[in-house]
């Protein structure tokens, strides 16, 4: 049972560490209010259905700004709808890094908007890594027979 | 006898549907939950395109509703719900992730119930489904919309102009509600 204890206490530790650090906003602990015995699984659900429309998105993404002429309309559709669904989540610092892409986007400055997009592609990437982090925690604590801490 | 309490959920996030949606489950309500405006006209018996008997109309007690969406909007959505005879009474929510107060004020004089910014919190959900079940228990003495409008025109604490008492129809406002500025 103390491998247990060992367990959960890195679990809170690195959850402390994902919102101290602003990665997580309080979004994301509204969702984990609302998993419970019949849904014991809805925020990993949730966060996967985030993960693979991200995915697209940033293709898209990708897409859009190679183009010969940037539609900066339709790069900032697909930008909102990253917020939107980062926000949605509580993935704080890919909404933010999305809000300023929305910027050089108005301004129609591609130079901007490349370098804004690499950011927040990292920025996703980092917080996908994070939130894998955690569900593999949670997955560990369970089959070492314990029960996962509840953050407040 | 209570009633199940029927919301019908519209956005093109799927991210979004499934919070709303479970937002809704938890807080005992029955969703349907669909991905643009123009299904939910379909479920709602307004397409025009297709006859209402291909579909079991649905009857909802409230309609949820995303503002940005491809091909129709929230707002053209809540248009066609407020202009038809049949569905004009169903209170619809506007959800939006962008707080543009002329965007708030165009949708409250077109007729929605409330304009919420994204993200949902489970609190917004609670005190809508509240606050309708209760609007519908005790039917305002006024024409039903101008008692809306004026409620939210006004701060918190005036009187309400309805003959019953308010204290119970008045959810305390949270910070994310949105109030048409005078």
């Amino acid at each position: 049972m103390e491998f247990v204890g060992q367990l959960q206490r890195q679990f809170v530790q690195f959850s402390h560490s994902l919102f101290d650090e602003g990665f997580l906003d309080d979004q994301f602990q509204q969702l984990q209010k609302l998993q419970d015995e019949s849904n014991p699984d809805f925020v990993l659900e949730v966060v996967s259905l985030f993960f693979e429309d991200s995915e697209k998105l940033l293709n898209n993404l990708s897409i859009a700004l190679q183009q010969q002429i940037v539609d900066f309309k339709q790069v900032d559709s697909y930008v909102h709808q990253f917020k939107g669904s980062s926000s949605s989540i509580g993935a704080q610092r890919v909404k933010n890094m999305c809000v300023h892409l929305r910027s050089f986007c108005e301004e129609q400055n591609l130079e901007g908007s490349l370098m804004c997009f690499q950011q927040v592609k990292h920025e996703y990437y980092l917080v996908k890594n994070k939130l894998e982090t955690l569900f593999r925690l949670e997955r560990q604590i369970i089959e070492a027979g314990g029960t996962v801490p509840f953050i407040a | 006898m209570a009633q199940e309490f029927h919301v019908l959920a519209v956005d093109d996030s799927f991210v979004d549907r499934k919070v709303i949606e479970r937002l809704l489950k938890v807080s005992s309500c029955k969703v349907t939950a669909v991905e643009s405006a123009g299904r939910a006209l379909q479920v709602l018996g307004l397409d025009e395109e297709r006859s209402p008997v291909e579909f079991d109309e649905l009857k909802v007690n409230l309609i949820i509703t995303d503002y940005s969406m491809p091909e129709m909007t929230g707002y053209d959505l809540l248009k066609r719900i407020k202009g038809s005879k049949k569905l004009s009474e169903i209170p619809v929510v506007i959800m939006s992730s962008e707080d543009i107060q002329p965007r708030v004020n165009r949708c409250l004089e077109e007729g929605a119930e409330e304009y919420l910014v994204k993200p949902v919190k489970l609190s917004d959900v609670v005190r809508l489904r509240d606050f309708i079940l209760t609007q519908k228990a005790h039917p305002p003495q006024m024409e039903h919309n101008s008692v809306k409008r004026k409620w939210r025109d006004e701060s918190p604490n005036a009187g309400c102009s309805a003959s019953t008492s308010c204290d119970h129809l008045r959810p305390p406002i949270p910070k994310r509600r949105k109030m048409v500025q005078l």
